[in-house]
């Protein structure tokens, strides 16, 4: 039991017809999400998120493929029949009814008892904050208040599975983070699966076991947070998740599993490569801003990577200070330099600098392994 | 500013003028069978409402197949105005068509064409027929009202109760129906409304039977009782009072 995916593509795609043209919303796609798992679909708009979503929940019939849940086939199978719950991007609260009786809609469909009704209900407003708020109807609520009955009304069904689409978009930055964190407690606690779809990326990277990082119809990547953040797989990926750099240029030697890129004198690349890369072959090389060590000085250490290049932009951002470096190797590269240690600026515009970060801190993008 | 104003109370007077000449009427102390000229005020017409036989059968049988128009016109119009709002098949656009020619086309090319139909296919004609009719040329009212309604409801809506464990008909019953209900309600008030004053339709297919406008109409070339102006005001009043408590109660809705 435990082994078989809650929620599982095979080969599913979506295409819609419109003015005559075919759109592919979500291309052939193979998915898996593991039980009790908190899941994200992250990518930008018009990604083919909702769509994947809907298929899953059964609104819309995929073009081709299968959709288990629970290891059972429900291609085809109608939406009030899937034991899946889902919380719309528009909330689509039913606007004739009082919050309470939203949340109690699902109970009284699978014909639970009043009394039962009125415990859960009760007991699922008090976890989303909206005890007092029974008898009001959604359009005397705020956006964020609607969203959190939204997020109710699913969840008192205890769903195998819960679907969410930016459930916590119209919330203000103070109450998305304490939802975040609500949303979190309630899925370990409940230990239902969450698939959660959102375009920010910061809200995937925190909450997710694994993330799917969809571009175009397609998932680019899939993977730990860490993984998408430390290995982006492609440069969509590597630009989409936090500040990115990257590095093109080509082999010139390796040695131990490590490729060397010589630049100009004294200027080098050392990144860790699978075996599929030989000398001559051409390499994208990202490195995040916060590995890389800025200093006026050269440094000391023989096995490290060092670019130099001028200083164009300076921005303190509280934290951190953020630099602009323009290097001889052809690329800007960012530098965040956390502000723990530094009383001034480690540089400032026009200065020439050297830049440097350790080997397993790059990582080449979109090489076969 | 003030010509607005002038020009707005134009268009009211303008509006209300023949009712209140009506309702006046219905208050004439007038002595003959001519209800004209003004003989001092009465209310013994109220009292004798109901005094003339004949206009009292027209006027209940009126009522009978406007309830009637009501009901029928008000289940069939929602069901294809949902229809048409909610999915595009195939003959949809056909309907929309169809629905707005009936809605255009001269009440007395329908009411002879009905008549040819009735007459063609060997029906009595009668109050059923009256009703048929009216049913035929009000349903179009009726679901264009509600699709118009349903045009605006959001999918997601329904797609939530289906998500939530409701089949289509709960779907329909629990959040669709109360969500177009006012619409309901305006189309099968504009379908009493169209039955009940009806004269062209009716003339052509009632046969012996006889409604409240084709009494008055006969009635006009003798003189009319004041009983048809108590009961036109009568009309008038019921029309008022369901026109205001809609208002109310889409007032105090939105308030909440
Ligand atoms: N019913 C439809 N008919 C035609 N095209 C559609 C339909 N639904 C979605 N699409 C198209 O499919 C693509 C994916 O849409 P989808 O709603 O899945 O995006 P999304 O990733 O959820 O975006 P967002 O973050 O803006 O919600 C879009 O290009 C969209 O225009
Ligand atoms: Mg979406």
């Amino acid at each position: 039991m435990s082994d078989t995916a809650a929620i599982e593509l095979v080969g599913v795609h979506k295409d819609f017809l419109s003015h005559g043209d075919t759109v592919q919303a979500v291309k052939p796609t193979d998915l898996a999400v593991g039980q009790g798992e908190f899941f994200s679909l992250l990518g930008p708009s018009g990604c083919g998120k909702t769509t994947t979503m809907r298929m899953i929940a059964g609104f819309e019939e995929p073009s081709g493929g299968t959709v288990f849940l629970d290891g059972n086939d429900v291609t085809g199978v109608a939406p009030h029949k899937r034991d899946v719950n889902m919380v719309f991007q528009s909330y689509a609260l039913f606007p004739h009814l009082t919050a309470y009786q939203n949340v109690a809609f699902g109970l009284e469909r699978k014909k639970v008892a009043k009394d039962e009704i009125r415990r859960r209900v009760g007991e699922m407003l008090e976890i989303v904050s909206l005890t007092g708020m029974e008898k009001r109807s959604p359009r005397e609520m705020s956006g964020g208040q609607q969203q959190r009955v939204a997020l109710a009304r699913a969840l008192v069904n205890g769903p195998r599975a819960l679907l969410l689409d930016e459930p916590l978009g119209a919330l203000d930055l103070k109450l998305r983070q304490q939802m975040q964190i609500e949303l979190k407690r309630i899925q370990r606690e409940v230990g239902i699966t969450f698939v959660y779809v959102t375009h920010d990326q910061g809200e995937a990277l925190t909450m997710s076991d694994r993330i799917a990082v969809m571009e175009g119809g397609r998932i680019d990547q899939l993977g730990t947070p860490r993984e998408i953040y430390e290995k982006p797989a492609t440069r969509f990926v590597a630009g989409f998740i936090g500040t990115s750099n990257l590095l093109d240029g080509s082999v010139d030697s390796i040695s131990g599993g490590v490729a060397l890129l010589v630049f100009a004198p004294e200027e080098k690349v050392l990144v860790p490569v699978p075996p599929s890369v030989t000398d001559g072959t051409k390499l994208e090389i990202s490195v995040r801003p916060e590995k890389i060590d800025l200093s006026r000085d050269a440094p000391a250490a023989a096995d490290c990577s060092v670019l130099t290049g001028t200083v164009r932009e300076v921005v303190y951002h509280g934290t951190s200070t953020n630099y602009t470096v323009r290097t001889s190797a052809g690329a800007d590269l960012v530098v965040f330099d956390q502000n723990a240690y530094s009383a001034e600026d480690l540089a400032g515009p026009g200065d020439r600098v050297y830049l440097t970060w350790s080997p397993q801190h790059s990582y080449p993008i979109g090489v076969r392994p | 500013m003030r010509i607005l104003r002038a020009y707005t109370w134009l268009v009211i007077a303008w509006l209300t003028l023949p009712v209140l000449v009506m309702i006046v009427f219905g208050f004439n102390d007038t002595p003959g069978r001519y209800n004209q000229t003004w003989d001092g005020f009465t209310l013994k017409w109220y009292g004798k409402v109901f005094a003339l036989d004949e206009l009292t059968k027209a006027l209940v049988v009126s009522l009978v197949v406007a309830v009637l128009t009501m009901l029928i016109a008000g289940a069939l119009g929602t069901g294809i105005g949902y229809a048409l709002g909610r999915y595009r098949f195939r003959g949809s656009g056909t309907i929309n068509l169809i629905m707005f020619a009936t809605m255009s086309s001269p009440e007395l090319v329908m009411g002879a064409s009905l008549l040819t139909l009735f007459v063609s296919l060997g029906v009595g004609l009668g109050a059923a027929t009256i009703t048929i009719a009216h049913v035929m040329f009000s349903i179009s009212f009726v679901a264009v009202v509600v699709r118009a309604r349903v045009l605006t409801l959001d999918r997601s809506i329904e797609e939530a109760a289906a998500d939530l464990g409701a089949n289509g008909w709960t779907t329909f019953w629990r959040v669709t129906f109360p969500l177009i209900l006012p619409a309901v309600g305006s189309g099968m008030l504009l379908a009493f409304a169209l039955s009940i004053d009806d004269f062209v339709v009716t003339n052509f297919t009632a046969g012996t039977t006889t409604t409240f406008p084709l009494w008055i109409w006969g009635a006009t070339r003798v003189g009319l009782p004041p009983q048809v102006n108590v009961m036109g005001t009568l009309i008038f009043l019921v029309g008022v009072l369901i026109a205001v408590g809609t208002t109310i109660r889409a007032r105090s809705h939105r308030a909440g």
